[in-house]
């Protein structure tokens, strides 16, 4: 008889064949990574949560980094899986790098640990790779990371996928400029946080005139190539959107032509000061990896540092690059021809 | 598929005509939608239809790429990531905590003798979170369907239940007590499909809200 013993949900089993296709995703990475310079490291799985709480995570309720693994060792201190490797990474370059020369370019494969909600394929354990560059301010630090981003989907094979960038500052910047503060403009920042339209139209409407108002609405629903930042006619919100145009400025065009522009994307997290990244695949309906500046992180490990970086989620990125269209509704939109072959068959 | 090049997650019920009206008004053909009853997935038209409940699961997962449901289905599945385009302005409802008619309350009554009140719902978030900032304490009891019946068999003391025009409470011997909130159609796109479609998803918005 057959035992079927289980294991955690949100946890699986990898076996040879997926494994030896995984092992490629990964060496591909590592490659591209070396190739620019970025050193490997590893980190302990598990580290105290007091370190791991300089990062001020623990403050923000639903943030996908806050560590929701603890225990207790034997001397009665609690410790936590990581979430991810930006913190441990921090904690590494504010007391193994005090004095190495900059910038610090360091890459991972690692895997993190997260709390998962019921019933969405979410993940409690998950491989990521990435890089963190510590010491190169924006825009260059930014370019940079956006390029070896690009180089990583190209490596793997996933030219199709693309990278949605946003600016965490912008709205900040723009609300202080037209003089929204206290309540409402907490109320617009969670509206455009939890990407609720609705409510930031309403929110932006009882806090600013009408010219003010529309400008804000028309920001923050603005998307596409790098070109719609020429098309932005208001001088305040050209003011907030220096930083992102001189990013686009510093990029060669092959790695500009692969993003997407979201003057309305504020990432989640709550370490993010500046650019911020999401990437996307054809057919996956979620961010196969995501990343940002984090210029305040460093600071609290005891090294002030500008940063940026990225994470990919290998086995995201392994789903992606295998097409797993399932159903004829995924195939019927994206290759008419194979939906009709097997109709036939 | 229809010229936007989006699938489109449509809810039954209801909202079913006043969304196919709109998704007319769009220029998309939604005759076979509206001839077949049974079928479910409608390839020419780009168009899946679903329970509403469903909507936002099938836009979060990237299955369809936008879709139309309630703001109490929004509110219910509040941690789902999806993206809230527009206020369709049709299907208006209010979303109410009732309990059998009547002076006191029997809700209220029972939240003064026992400290708990007993709530039946379909909406467990909405309820929990309602009860929790108004400082009430409250046993929430799931139910799928005739909430109405709860309270008349006596197994709770109030409902959190969608009203329009409120004849089925009053049918059913029970009367509003509070209103938590009112709600409409909204039109909701997965993130992905949001920055990658995003000339069609602003032209279909655009539509529809003119509409």
């Amino acid at each position: 008889m057959v035992m079927t013993l289980p294991i955690p949900s949100g946890t699986r089993d990898v076996l040879p064949e997926e494994m030896r296709e995984r092992h490629a995703v990964v060496a591909a990475l590592r490659e591209l990574f070396e190739t620019h310079g970025y050193g490997e490291v590893s980190t302990p799985t598990v580290e105290y949560a007091s370190v791991l709480d300089h990062a001020g995570l623990a403050a923000v309720g639903d943030d996908a980094t806050r560590p929701r693994f603890r225990s207790v060792d034997e001397k009665g201190e609690t410790l936590a899986l990581r979430t991810d490797m930006t913190v441990p990474i921090a904690r590494l370059v504010g007391s193994r790098f005090a004095d190495a020369e900059l910038p610090i370019r360091l890459s991972y494969v690692a895997n993190c640990y997260r709390g998962v909600r019921p019933g969405r394929g979410e993940s409690r354990e998950l491989l990521q790779a990435g890089i963190e560059l510590c010491g190169a301010p924006a825009p260059d630090g930014t370019a940079e990371a956006l390029t070896v981003l690009v180089g990583a989907l190209d490596a793997v094979g996933l030219s199709e996928a693309r990278v949605a960038v946003g600016d965490a500052s912008l709205f900040p910047t723009l609300l202080d400029a037209v003089g929204i503060t206290g309540t409402a403009r907490a109320a617009i920042l969670h509206e455009l946080a939890t990407r609720d339209m609705v409510g930031l139209d309403r929110e932006v409407r009882a806090a600013a005139d009408d010219v003010t108002a529309t400008m804000l609405l028309e920001i923050a629903s603005r998307r596409g190539a790098p070109s719609l930042l020429d098309e932005i006619a208001d001088d305040r919100a050209n003011a907030a959107l220096s930083g992102l145009r001189e990013l686009i400025a510093k990029l060669d065009q092959d790695v500009a032509s692969r993003l997407i522009l979201d003057l309305g994307l504020t990432r989640k997290l709550g370490y993010y000061t500046g650019a911020v990244f999401e990437v996307y695949a054809p057919g996956q309906g979620h961010a196969i990896g995501g990343g940002g500046r984090y210029d305040d992180l460093l600071g609290t490990f005891g090294r002030p540092l500008p940063a940026v970086g990225f994470a990919l989620d290998v086995d995201a990125l392994h789903t992606a690059m295998v097409g797993t269209s399932r159903g004829i509704w995924r195939v019927g939109w994206s290759a008419s021809e194979d939906r009709d072959a097997k109709a036939g068959s | 598929m229809n010229a936007y090049g989006l699938r489109i997650a449509v809810p039954r019920g209801v909202m079913m005509k006043p969304t196919l009206d709109s998704l007319d008004r769009a220029g998309i053909d939604t005759a076979e939608v509206r001839g077949n009853d049974r079928k479910l997935l409608f390839e020419d038209a780009g168009i899946v239809t679903m329970r509403p409940s469903d909507v936002a699961t099938y836009v979060e997962s990237g299955a369809a790429d936008i879709g139309i449901t309630g703001k109490d289905v929004l509110m219910e599945q509040h941690t789902r990531d999806v993206v809230e385009l527009a206020d369709l302005e049709f299907g208006f409802c209010r979303i109410v905590v009732a309990s059998i008619a009547g002076e006191p309350d029997p809700a209220e009554v029972a939240l003064r003798r026992l400290g708990i009140m007993r709530v039946a719902t379909k909406y467990v978030n909405i309820a929990s979170r309602y009860f929790e900032q108004t400082g009430r304490q409250v046993e929430i009891v799931e139910v799928k369907g005739s909430v109405e019946l709860a309270p008349l068999t006596g197994m709770v003391d109030a409902i959190v239940d969608l009203t329009a025009t409120g004849t089925t409470l009053r049918e059913n011997g029970l009367v509003i007590r509070e209103e938590i909130a009112t709600t409409t159609g909204r039109l909701i796109a997965n993130p992905a499909s949001h920055r990658l479609k995003a000339e069609a998803v602003d032209r279909i918005r655009e539509v529809l809200l003119a509409g």
